[in-house]
């Protein structure tokens, strides 16, 4: 007669360690069955794409989504391959990435820090994203930023333009193609001075967040090079919406310029009302009374309509540019969609050849032997000219658009003229900057 | 001086939105006893009416252009509104650019038909409901209505011009003996202020000198003698509904060349017009329309740099803080009456 060792205690305990196993997250068991966070093992791997699809910026997030999609149809070898053709990088066959066929899952970033982090947590622990992108908030792309230094995947940022994002809240996992506040600032200065002359009062209007503060630091720094001076800078919250009661005091406060440091529907309305209290129509000081937008948004510019004719500022990309990367681009995304894509899709589409890319030439899914491929990868044929991923802070370096709201346009996308490609040396800073310091990129955490 | 009468002529203008907002809100308090949440949606719907008749006043026909290319290099499709065809094209772009005050007209009918198609339908289920469930359904309704004007129209705010003879501003320091350019005042935001007057002025005139407005008013006061008298007072009611979604309908309209609709600004809105009518006194047609004045005024000179240099922030919390003062002082608000919501 055998004797059974089973036991309700025994039966019990084996359970809970075996119900434990299988309910621990797979950030956790991923990391100690691989070499890095979401190693893929199949034939696919999946990226995620982080962008706003509900909130005030959901049809610049609709963009963006529309270029990641495209992005990974080229990479797949669908459609007409894009600027896959006429990236310098050749090692983007169509075949995917590494042999594997690219897919992709898609997070809602509410253009809020806590949502996008919950969006991005999910899309890494629950679908094994290897890679996360897009956004359109400096705000957002910080907190996601940390989040996947944390987890220990790549984080290819989408619009973020301040300052902080490859300054003090930079990351080793963290990349960033999209231009920047002090870039902005140093291309447009000097077409500022050209036009405007060097002897004018600014008054500021700035966005009381991350973004605007470093938008108004650089280009006060930048006016007040050419010897501009600055009249009063008032920060105004991110929620108003009527801006007409800090219109107001700009007419008899001796200004001769304002400088709206607000982007999406704040810029929209602040460029607005500016408009209608007919500033533009002043002259103060003996001068015609002129009104900049440091950063214009083609796809928001056009809910200002015509107050946006005569205005300067600066943009990533435009559809317009002639380089053979940027016509291949606006043709395979305006023959897909119907119309031109924005910066932020095009920011985006890049990111995602740039990381495949990356991953082709360190031949390996792990972001830390990705990181190194990025870093200080010199690379053109995507839109902007030659440019240089920085290693230093993990900011690409390329010429900067000035652009100017168009007197006559020809269709509804058609807002901005180019004024002027700055040059890449021209909006070139040291890595220890004063206005990106205060930050340590860290090392590389593989998720291991 | 010039700066105080800049800030004043501001609050006037945002005050006018408060108040018809406010006004809307309290009329449908006063008569139905609901808390109406809904009430800032209503006021986008009346900004998208007005983008929606500018989109029907341009529907148009493609003509390619073969001396000019699009952004794919293919000859451009020019639009050509309809309208153009019919009238030609000058009489065609005097419409299309008077879309805004047409939308007046197209608002009303619009606003009232889904006003009586809101209470009937959904907020009639909830009179013998608490407060509080009342604010949970209409908030809901709120989002949901943002988010179907999100689906067909985009998130992004859509450039709804004022007619070109009222864009450019009124030089009022010329008028006050200034020196030129020292005060001046977009045309349109007068015109928005003289509207709102218009309309609080034939809301107060339609309850105080019509039969239809003495038995509503009759109504607010005691419900059920009206009732017993063999007045079908809920119809009545139900018509102020939707005359008060046509107020909160027809503020949205002429605010749409302020700033630009979109989607959310109702919700702007929302809070500060329910702060405005609790100052105001719930209940009081007219102490909403008092705070709604008083609190846009005191908030534009809180926006003055000199005021806060000497309080940061009080830009962000005047109108909280003004609430909090009047509430403490006059529980029941500027003029409310003793009884309403008390209970």
């Amino acid at each position: 007669m055998s004797k059974s060792t089973l036991t309700r205690r025994g039966v019990l305990r084996t359970g809970a360690v075996a119900g434990a196993g299988v309910a621990l997250p797979t950030i956790f068991t991923s990391s100690r069955a691989s070499a890095f966070t979401n190693e893929p093992t199949g034939g696919t791997v999946t990226l995620g794409f982080n962008v706003p699809q509900t909130g005030p910026y959901a049809d610049e997030g609709a963009d963006e989504l529309r270029a990641f999609e495209l992005a990974v149809e080229h990479l797949n070898g669908g459609g007409d391959g894009g600027m896959i053709n006429t990236f310098s990088s050749k090692t983007l066959d169509g075949t995917g990435i590494l042999g594997k066929k690219v897919e992709y899952v898609t997070g809602d970033t509410q253009t809020k820090s806590d949502a996008a982090r919950a969006s991005a947590k999910s899309m890494i622990e629950k679908d094994g994203a290897v890679m996360i992108s897009g956004g359109s908030s400096s705000g957002v792309a910080v907190a996601v930023q940390g989040l996947c230094q944390e987890a220990g995947v790549i984080f290819m940022a989408g619009l973020t333009h301040s300052n902080d994002t490859t300054g003090k809240d930079k990351k080793a996992n963290g990349f960033r193609h999209f231009f920047n506040a002090y870039m902005s600032a140093a291309a447009l200065a000097p077409v500022l001075e050209k036009m405007y002359g060097s002897d004018r009062k600014a008054y500021h209007l700035t966005a009381d967040y991350t973004w605007g503060w470093t938008q108004q630091e650089s280009i006060q720094a930048a006016t007040e090079a050419l010897g501009w001076e600055t009249v009063n800078n008032v920060l105004t919250p991110l929620a108003q919406t009527d801006f007409s009661s800090y219109i107001a005091p700009v007419l008899n406060s001796g200004a001769d310029v304002l400088v709206l440091n607000h982007y999406g529907g704040n810029m929209v309305n602040s460029l607005t009302n500016a408009v209608q209290f007919g500033l533009r129509d002043k002259q103060v000081n003996g001068k015609n009374f002129e009104i900049v937008v440091p950063l214009y948004s083609r796809l928001m510019a056009r809910g200002a309509g015509e107050n946006v004719k005569g205005i300067f500022g600066s943009t990533n990309w435009h559809w317009s540019l002639q380089d053979e990367g940027s016509k291949a681009f606006v043709k395979s995304f305006g023959t897909k969609y119907g119309f031109p894509p924005s910066q932020a899709a095009h920011t985006c589409y890049v990111q995602t050849l740039l990381y495949a890319d990356a991953v082709q030439r360190a031949g390996s899914f792990n972001p830390c032997e990705v990181g190194a491929a990025l870093e200080g990868f010199e690379f053109d044929g995507l839109g902007n000219g030659p440019t240089l991923y920085r290693a230093d802070d993990h900011q690409c370096f390329k010429d900067v658009l000035v652009v100017r709201g168009k007197e006559n346009p020809e269709s509804e996308f058609d807002l901005l003229e180019v004024v002027e490609v700055t040059p890449r040396a021209q909006v070139e800073y040291a890595p220890d900057h004063p206005m990106f310091a205060g930050g340590n990129l860290g090392s590389c955490n593989p998720g291991a | 001086m010039d700066a105080i009468i800049l800030q004043i002529l501001n609050g006037l203008d945002k005050g006018s939105a408060y108040a018809l907002i406010a006004l809307g809100l309290t009329l449908i308090f006063g008569t139905l006893g609901v808390v109406n949440f809904a009430h800032g949606a209503l006021f986008m719907i009346g900004a998208f009416c007005a983008v929606t008749l500018n989109r029907i006043l341009t529907l148009s026909h493609q003509v390619v252009d073969e001396s000019r290319k699009d952004f794919l290099g293919n000859p451009l499709k020019v639009d050509v509104p309809y309208v153009n065809d019919w009238f030609g094209e000058a009489a065609g772009a005097t419409i299309i650019d008077w879309s805004v005050p047409l939308a007046i007209l197209f608002s009303i009918p619009v606003m009232i038909a889904i006003g009586v198609i809101m209470e009937r339908g959904l907020i009639k289920h909830f009179y013998r409901r608490p407060h509080a469930d009342q604010i949970l359904v209409t908030f809901g309704l709120a989002i949901v209505l943002q988010e179907i004007i999100k689906y067909f129209y985009g998130a992004n705010p859509i450039p709804t011009p004022a007619p070109d003879v009222f864009r450019g501003s009124f030089d009022f320091g010329v008028l006050l003996g200034f020196d030129p350019n020292v005060i001046i005042y977009p045309y349109w935001r007068l015109v928005y202020f003289g509207f709102a007057a218009l309309i609080v002025g034939a809301v107060f005139a339609f309850l105080q000198f019509t039969t239809f407005g003495m038995v509503v008013r009759a109504g607010m006061a005691d419900r059920e003698t009206v009732g017993l008298l063999g007045i079908n007072i809920d119809r009545r009611f139900t018509i102020m509904f939707g005359l008060a979604a046509a107020v909160a309908g027809l503020a949205g309209v002429m605010y749409a060349p302020i700033n630009s609709p979109n989607y959310h600004m109702g919700m702007d809105f929302l809070v500060l017009s329910f702060v405005v009518v609790v100052v105001g006194g719930m209940g009081s047609l007219p102490g909403a329309v008092l705070a709604g004045f008083v609190l846009g005024v005191l908030e534009s000179f809180a926006s003055m740099n000199e005021i806060k240099s000497i309080l940061p922030g009080i830009d962000q919390i005047i109108i909280y803080l003004v609430a909090i003062i009047i509430l403490l002082t006059r529980p029941r608000g500027l003029m409310g009456r003793k009884g309403v919501m008390e209970d």
